[in-house]
This record gives structure tokens, sequence and C-alpha cells, in this order.
């Protein structure tokens, strides 16, 4: 089985044995053969896609930063990891940082950055060391600074910690957080890659995605094109959490069928119970019933069939005696939490879908609060700055409607009221 | 007021050495009083304001935006309890209910003897390994049941 990043060798996170198993040699071949360009081209026709959710083309992300511009262009490399189910890049910080790094280098590389910065979650203070530990040998080896390898290329990296706020891993209030302000989204446009950090060009790409990319640049693109989907070619590190026997980080082609990473992989549902549903990619991500589960297939090209995506390829599984709308509930209260407040839709439409549900679940539900819930989240979606709004209202919205029975089994049939909508108003 | 020594003021010239403006250096700076006090006050506010060249008003709006930054003291203990999906699948909330039950506390409340905060936290990506806690903003405990929570919890009181 092709493992990219989290491979079978034991101390890998140490430089020496990251040396020793052709660790540094694409970012010494890149500036000894290779043009900056060629190193974009190479990844571009690699076909990789980011793997921080979004899944956009990241050799096409790279072209969009100017060549001729006055001023610094920069790097943001987002270890924000705070979307519920998601727990791959700590992986990457603990098990092969020196990877994670030189892909950091490639990218600067091509793109001609002479400062990267590496947001990672406040919690993470463990893993924030061992990266830090990872640089500070990378830095005396020569691989980061001045002059790096001999060359005339050099760049800085940067860790920037982050101090708990789901929101600042979306890129430009990470950018914000970064510049030391709230973690407010930009609007856009301007992109960042026109106007970004200090409103200099920058790109912002997910710690997985430039793991990824020095053995794309030591293989060649062909090679990462065979591996897994064509459309969405690679592997990824699935998170699996919930109710399964082994849960924990996998790396995995993409487009890998999900019964065999909950049954072969993950020793099957905790207790040999049915599945109930499963989370493919992260809290965001549009639930799938047990039947498309059946058939789904873990790349972002399949998982569409079924309305979801990949998003982070974290999966949380939920047996037959789950309570879903519990489940809604917390996932309601998260984004509730992490709403930034900039936008109405999302600061109020958040709240009221808290506040619908816990009405729900206190028995005072009626079925039409079901075409309430849905039509608050309708009124979100869409309608904001940033993709958080969408990210709360996605889950309500569909777990509804793939699970309607349930719900509609938690509330009265009778249609609602006046006094009830007062109600509502009034548990503010 | 002088809150930081010699040694952390050069601490603060080497972070603010990595960003064009010295305001980004704001929240490495903040981390650095809560690692010192535990907490961030209206005087730290004002003293790192004038270290950075921002104003204190800027400042209180960054350290009430970020949910880690403290705004009043906390326990000495300060228990992170993830109670999102993933640790919620697996226990997470009986591992909130018991700590709230044993040591006589809500959310974001302190004990008495000031040893222990407890606080309901959003998903701390360990989701592999639920239900677990953080502590202090830093170590994770991970596979608890609600026993190894207890025995912790002791083993807290008792190294204090």
């Amino acid at each position: 089985m092709t493992k990219i990043i989290l491979k079978d060798i034991p101390d890998l996170h140490k430089i020496d044995v990251y040396e020793a198993n052709g660790g540094y040699q694409s970012i010494r071949k890149a500036i000894k053969e290779m043009s900056p360009d060629d190193v974009t081209n190479v990844v571009k026709s690699s076909n990789l896609r980011g793997r921080g959710g979004a899944c956009f083309p990241t050799g096409l992300k790279w072209t969009f930063m100017p060549k001729q511009t006055e001023k610094p262009k920069y790097l943001c490399c987002n270890g924000d990891e705070s979307e519920p189910g998601s727990f791959k890049d700590r992986e990457i910080f603990e098990k092969n940082p020196h990877q994670f790094i030189e892909g950091t280098l490639l990218a600067c590389y091509a793109m001609g950055i002479k400062a990267a910065y590496v947001y990672i979650r406040g919690e993470y203070f463990k893993w924030i060391n061992l990266l830090q530990d990872a640089l500070d040998d990378a830095y005396k080896k020569g691989y980061v600074g001045k002059n790096i390898l001999g060359s005339d290329f050099s760049t800085d990296i940067y860790i920037h910690r982050g101090a708990g706020a789901y929101i600042c891993g979306e890129e430009s209030a990470l950018m914000n957080s970064v510049e030391g302000k709230r973690g407010y989204p930009r609007v856009k446009p301007p992109f960042p890659a026109a106007n970004g950090l200090w409103g200099c060009p920058t790109t912002i790409n997910n710690i997985e995605t430039l793991a990824t990319v020095p053995e794309i640049i030591k293989n060649g693109a062909e090679w990462f094109t065979q591996i897994g989907a064509p459309k969405h070619p690679g592997t990824l590190l699935f998170g699996v959490s919930g109710h399964v026997n082994k849960p924990g980080v996998y790396e995995l082609p993409t487009g890998t069928p999900l019964m065999t990473i909950i049954n072969d992989v993950c020793g099957g549902v905790l207790g040999g119970k049915k599945i109930k549903m499963v989370i493919p990619g992260g809290s965001s991500m549009p639930p799938l019933t047990p039947e498309e589960c059946l058939t789904a297939k873990m790349d972002n090209e399949s998982l569409k069939e079924f309305g979801s995506s990949i998003g982070t390829a974290g999966v949380m599984v939920m047996n037959e005696d789950t309570d879903l709308l519990k489940v809604l509930i917390r996932i309601a209260k998260f984004y509730y939490h992490e709403s930034c407040g900039q936008c109405t839709p999302c600061r109020e439409g958040t709240g009221w879908l808290l506040r619908i549900l816990k009405r729900i679940d206190a028995g005072h539900g009626r079925i039409s609060d079901l075409d309430l819930l849905t039509s608050v989240a309708l009124n979100i979606e869409g309608n904001t700055i940033c993709a958080l709004g969408d990210a709360a209202a996605w889950p309500v919205k569909w777990t509804i409607k793939k699970f309607r029975a349930d719900f509609e089994a938690c509330v009265s049939k009778d249609d609602v009221d006046v006094p009830v909508l007062n109600k509502v108003h009034s548990m503010r | 007021m002088s809150l930081f020594n010699e040694e952390e003021l050069k601490k603060v010239e080497e972070i603010k050495s990595h960003y064009p403006q010295s305001q980004a250096a704001l929240l490495p700076v903040l981390w650095m009083v809560q690692e010192k006090e535990g907490w961030i006050s209206e005087d730290s506010m004002k003293y790192v304001g004038d270290l950075l060249k921002v104003s204190y008003e800027h400042i209180l709006g960054v350290v009430t935006f970020y949910t880690m930054f403290n705004k009043q003291p906390r326990g000495k203990f300060h228990l992170q309890i993830c109670t999102n999906v993933s640790c919620m699948l697996r226990g997470g909330y009986d591992l909130y209910k018991y700590a709230s039950e044993k040591l006589g506390i809500n959310n974001n409340e302190t004990t008495k003897d000031g040893l222990f905060t407890i606080e309901e936290v959003e998903c701390l990506g360990s989701c592999g390994t639920a239900p677990m806690i953080q502590v202090n903003n830093k170590e994770y405990y991970e596979n608890l049941t609600v026993e190894s929570f207890g025995k912790l919890i002791e083993d807290f009181k008792n190294s204090h």
C-alpha cells in the first residue's frame, strides 16, 4: 500500500533518519535542476488538490501569485485543524515534520517567498514544540534560512500559535490572526494572492498538502496521478473516530471504499452494532445514511453523488444507538460558539438553529420546526463572508433531509402556533 | 509596571523580528503574559500595548476574541473537557458531569480552594483517542474513562 506521508519508518521525525531515507533531496533537486516554474508545473500536472477541505488544485493556486512585484510575498501553512473530527495534521508534526518543512521550502522556492508562517492551533502545545524542534534542526543543517544549500535561495519559516478560534482556519481570518488582530474573515475579492498578509501577495496551503509535495517532486507528477481516484489523486490521512473498534489516523489512497475503512482498517463498528450515520469529512460535511455508506468511495468526486464532500477526511462513525438530535445539537452548538459575529445570517442564524433544536429536545417541538430549521439554514447558506455559515447550515439541512423520520419521531404532529413561536424568542 | 524581565524582553524583540510589523507579535506576547501570570489582566494588556505600540482597546478586542486567553484567573488545574461529537460519542459528557459533581462546580467555575477550574471546550483534535481532556492549555490526557479521570483528579490534588 502506497504511503506518502506516514511511512512505516521508525524515528522518521528525526532529521538524520529523514535524510537517510531520501529526505531533503527534493529541495536539493529543485534548487540544482529546476526553475521555480518547473516546480509549480510539476505540482500542477500532478493534480494535487488541497487537503484542507476545499480540494482546490494546489499548482493552480500557486500560479495566482504575481511574478513581477516589488512587495514581499508570503506563505501561510494552515495547521489550525479545528474542524471537529479532524486530527491529521498533528500526526504529521509528530511523525514526519521534516517532510512538511521540505514541502514548505519547495512552495517558497516555486513562488519566490522569503517568509512562511506556520499557523498552528493554540491547543497543540505539544505539537508546536515538536515542530519547533524539527525546525531548529533544519535551520542548523542549512535547509532553512539564508542561502539554502549554498544557493541564493533564502527563506525563513516561523511558527505562529493560535489561541482557540475555529474561524482562524479560514484563510483570511488566519492572516488577520497572524497580523495580531481578531480572526475576522476578510471580504473577497481581493484574494490573498493579490492582497494577503500586510497587503502583500500571499498563498495559504494546508499542512498535509505541503507535506505531499516533496514526494511529487521526487517521483514525478505522473507517479502521483496513478495513486487513488483519477480526479482527486494521492493519499489522504483519514482520521476515523466515534463508534469503531480501532479509531485513529490512517493513510489510504483517495477513493478507498468507506466500508473498507470502517470494517477492514478500523476493525468494524464498536460492539458489532449497525451503522446509523457517518459524517465523512469533519462535522460540517453532509452525513451519509447506512445505505449510502455501502457504496461510498472516499474522494471528493465520488461523495458528490451523495451531496457530500471529503472535507478534511475526518470520518465520524455513529452506531444504531446514537441519538441524532443530540448529535445535531452538539454540532449546532459548536458553530454557534465559533461564529465570529461579523455577518448577521451566521451570527443570528446559528443561535436560532441551536435554540430550535434545543426546544425539540425539551419536548416542545412541532413538525413545522423541521421546515423552520431548514429555512433558517437556507438563509445562512451563501449569505456570509466566509464558509463558516455554510458549515453551520449544511449538517442541519442535510441531516434533517436524510434522516427526517428520526426527527419527526422527536416532535409533535401538531402545527406550530403563535405562542410557541413567541416562546422561541423568550429562549434567547 | 514592568511585567517582563530582561530575558523576556529580549524574547519579545526576537519575536518581533519575525514580522514586518510589531502588532503581529501580539498573540505570541500575550501567550508569554498568560504563561507567566496565568491570565491576562487589564494592566498586562496596557503593558503589552506600550511594548508593541498597540492600543489597549485593540488588545482588549483580541483577548476577548480568542477562547484560550484567560480573562480572569483560573484554578491551578484548569480541566478543559472536550464534549464535541467524537468525544460525546465515547463518553465526553460523562467526564464533564463527573468532574462537575465531584468538584461541585459548573462550567467556567473554580473550586473555593483555587485548585480546579472546569471548562467544557470544543474539539481539541484528539478524536481518535476520545474522550479526552487538556489541562492548563498544555498536556493532553487521552482515552479516559470516568475511573481514570477520577484518579487523574486525585493525582492532581495530591501533587499540590
